[in-house]
């Protein structure tokens, strides 16, 4: 785990600012940027993975039992996986519900 | 044994990348560093240099390509001039404090407008802050020796920061003079292969520039001055080192006839030479005058410029660039500046001169520095002088 | 002659295209060649045929070459393209005594009575040379001819290895043409 920046001196900084952690923007919390989630109907939901193609973050995953569900940690609440899914299986909820 | 050879300085510039075996030249042409550059591709196709040579369409795509070539850990060169410098502008900044070791030959050409193809530092002046390791040179030999010493400064790991050689645009670049060029294995022994520590690599991926929020840029941009600061022990080093092989030997700021001088002329580039033979003229009519030549221009040597100038009374500094509305020269105002809190510190005057391709003759440099010590003890009205302007 | 001076400073005067910045190349090369300090450089700015042009050279035996500034007094200049003679002053700062070579079909007693007395003189019909030997009016070589009958700056044998490296297999018929210019040069002597 990388150390917080607010933490880092000039000296922790590998040459020319170079992050040698390979992918660890997956460290990046960005799923407390939303103000509204998508909700799974799973009765509606015919699996076909319209939903994460388009997720503009790729965080729709799908899980053991075949839904697509979207990574929370990650999720911005932008809703294009709701108005992309066209049996209208997602539905954005306020997130203070 | 090294070859004497006449030469245009431009196509030495070319032979030089070629005995270092650069792998990547992007370079777009500018007048007067076309000669370099259009050599180099002629050398790359006819087989003498095993490089990849991109003809890019600007020199801001050169100096990109230059970055991801010098990324992938390629010995990277390229060459610009005056609109080609600062075309590429912005890109130079990315390179210095990526810290990619790309090395760069300017051929110092005015600025626009109106248009000038002839010679000045006004190129130079604009990049002053973008972090690159600068070298002056005033003739054709100390052209390509600090060439071969800009790879070998660039690459070295305690360094890893581009390097800019300039040259006088036509005074240099167009000029046949004799010189030496080393032996391909005088320059195998003397330049390590480059061995960038993060090359990008699929099999071992990093992350190059990156996004830098407020809570940490400050501390990556002290990482990049200190190491720009740090570089200066590399470059006198090297040259110590170069001066042990090839017996001629280079300093951040060199002295002609100055010792005890009271008064002292500052130049930087290839009308240094023109100076000298000024120097000796007003030496042999008795004038106390000495000149000093600024070599080392980033980092600044400002311990170099402190000790060079503390016996004199008066410093008269001559500038090819002209920084409007401000200073007037701007290496004057660096070093007035580099001087303030000294205890002894000469007069400092500043002119500007030799713009646009105009000539400073011997008779000019007479001119500049009895009007120099004219103005030390009249005072003047005026921040500079403008030599040989007509009013 | 000029070749024991220890700076001699020449000044080529030509035409865009007409290869007077090559002359005062190979000139320099052949100096350097011989062991001496040389600079060769035109006057500086973009290229265009048939305009007016410049070219210097400095020889020095002894010591490196440190003014860097366009020639304004020189001790020879070297006139390529006579219609020159009435456009531009090519006498313009030659030191008295100084050595003028003018490429022209004029008879030299003509020329010498427009030419004042406090310069030397001598010429040569070069494009006539050149068409001959080279097929084509280009007198930069063979004006290098007159140049050394004229001056005794450098050894004709110097300017052989530059020539034969510069233009390849049209190398000879240089030569040649340069030899013929040394030979018909007329001068004072």
């Amino acid at each position: 785990m990388t150390k917080p920046e607010s933490e880092l001196t000039w000296k922790d900084l590998e040459i020319g600012s170079i992050v040698t952690e390979p992918g660890n923007a997956s460290q990046y919390q960005t799923g407390d940027w939303r103000s509204q989630r998508p909700t799974l109907n799973h009765d509606r939901c015919v699996k076909c993975g319209i939903c994460s193609i388009f997720c503009p973050e790729g965080c729709i995953e799908q899980n053991a039992d075949g839904y697509f569900e979207a990574n929370l940690f990650y999720c911005k609440g932008c809703g294009i996986c709701a108005r992309e899914c066209w049996t209208q299986a997602i539905t954005m909820m306020e997130e203070e519900e | 044994m090294a070859k004497r050879v006449g030469i245009e300085v431009s196509l030495a510039i070319a032979e030089m990348a070629k005995l270092a075996n650069v792998d990547v030249v992007a370079a777009y042409p500018i007048t007067p560093q076309t000669h370099i550059v259009e050599h180099l591709a002629q050398l790359v196709a006819n087989g003498e240099l095993d490089a990849a040579y991109i003809p890019v369409e600007s020199e801001h795509s050169a100096m990109s390509a230059c970055l991801g070539a010098s990324a992938v850990g390629a010995r990277t060169f390229t060459a610009t001039a005056g609109q080609g410098l600062e075309l590429m502008h912005e890109v130079l900044y990315v390179a210095s404090s990526m810290q990619l070791p790309v090395v760069m030959t300017v051929a110092n050409r005015a600025l626009s407008a109106p248009l000038s193809v002839w010679g000045d530092h006004s190129d130079v002046m604009s990049v002053r802050d973008t972090g690159w390791i600068q070298i002056f040179t005033e003739n054709g030999q100390e052209v390509v020796d600090n060439l071969l010493c800009a790879f070998r400064i660039a690459e070295d790991p305690e360094v890893l920061l581009p390097v800019m050689i300039h040259l006088d645009g036509f005074h240099l670049s167009h000029m046949i003079e004799p010189l030496f060029l080393p032996q391909p294995s005088e320059v195998e022994q003397f330049i390590p292969p480059n061995r960038y520590p993060f090359p990008l690599n699929p099999g071992k991926p990093v992350t190059m520039g990156a996004f830098a929020p407020p809570i940490i840029y400050s501390e990556t941009k002290k990482a990049q001055q200190a190491n720009l600061e740090a570089s200066k022990a590399v470059i006198l080093h090297c040259w110590e080192d170069f001066g042990h092989h090839f017996k001629r030997y280079y300093s951040p700021v060199e002295s002609y006839l100055s010792e005890g001088a009271r008064v002292l002329l500052l130049t930087m580039g290839s009308f240094s030479e023109t100076a000298m033979a000024a120097i000796d003229k007003m030496r042999q009519e008795g004038k106390d005058v000495g000149l000093l030549k600024l070599r080392l221009w980033r980092p600044f040597p400002f311990k170099e410029i402190r000790q060079a100038v503390k016996n004199a009374d008066v410093l008269i500094i001559l500038d090819r660039a002209l920084s409007f509305g401000g200073p007037g020269g701007p290496v004057c105002s660096e070093i007035r500046s580099a001087l303030y809190h000294e205890q002894n510190r000469p007069k400092v005057i500043s002119f500007v001169g030799g713009l646009g391709g105009r000539d400073i003759t011997v008779a000019g440099f007479e001119y500049i520095v009895n009007r120099g010590i004219q103005i030390s003890q009249t005072g003047s009205e005026q921040e500079f002088e403008i030599f040989g302007v007509r009013e | 002659m000029i070749n024991s001076a220890p700076l001699v400073e020449i000044r080529w005067h030509g035409r865009g295209g007409q290869g007077a910045v090559t002359s005062a190349e190979l000139v320099a090369r052949a100096a350097i060649n011989e062991g001496r300090y040389a600079q060769a450089f035109p006057s500086f700015g973009p290229e265009r045929r048939g305009a007016p042009v410049l070219a210097f050279v400095r020889i020095s035996s002894k010591q490196p070459i440190r003014v860097r500034a366009e020639i304004a007094q020189p001790d020879v200049v070297v006139v390529l393209d006579p219609g020159l003679l009435r456009i531009v002053n090519v006498t313009s700062g030659l030191k008295p005594k100084g050595m003028l070579v003018i490429n022209t079909r004029r008879p030299f007693q003509d020329i010498e009575s427009e030419v004042k007395a406090q310069w030397q003189l001598a010429t040569i019909d070069a494009t006539r040379i050149a068409r001959e030997l080279l097929g084509v009016p280009i007198v930069n070589t063979t004006m290098i001819g007159a140049l050394l009958r004229a001056t005794g700056v450098i050894k004709l044998e110097s300017l052989l290895e530059p020539i034969r490296q510069r233009f390849g297999r049209l190398a000879e018929r240089n030569i040649d043409a340069m030899k013929k210019a040394y030979q018909e040069t007329v001068l004072k002597e």
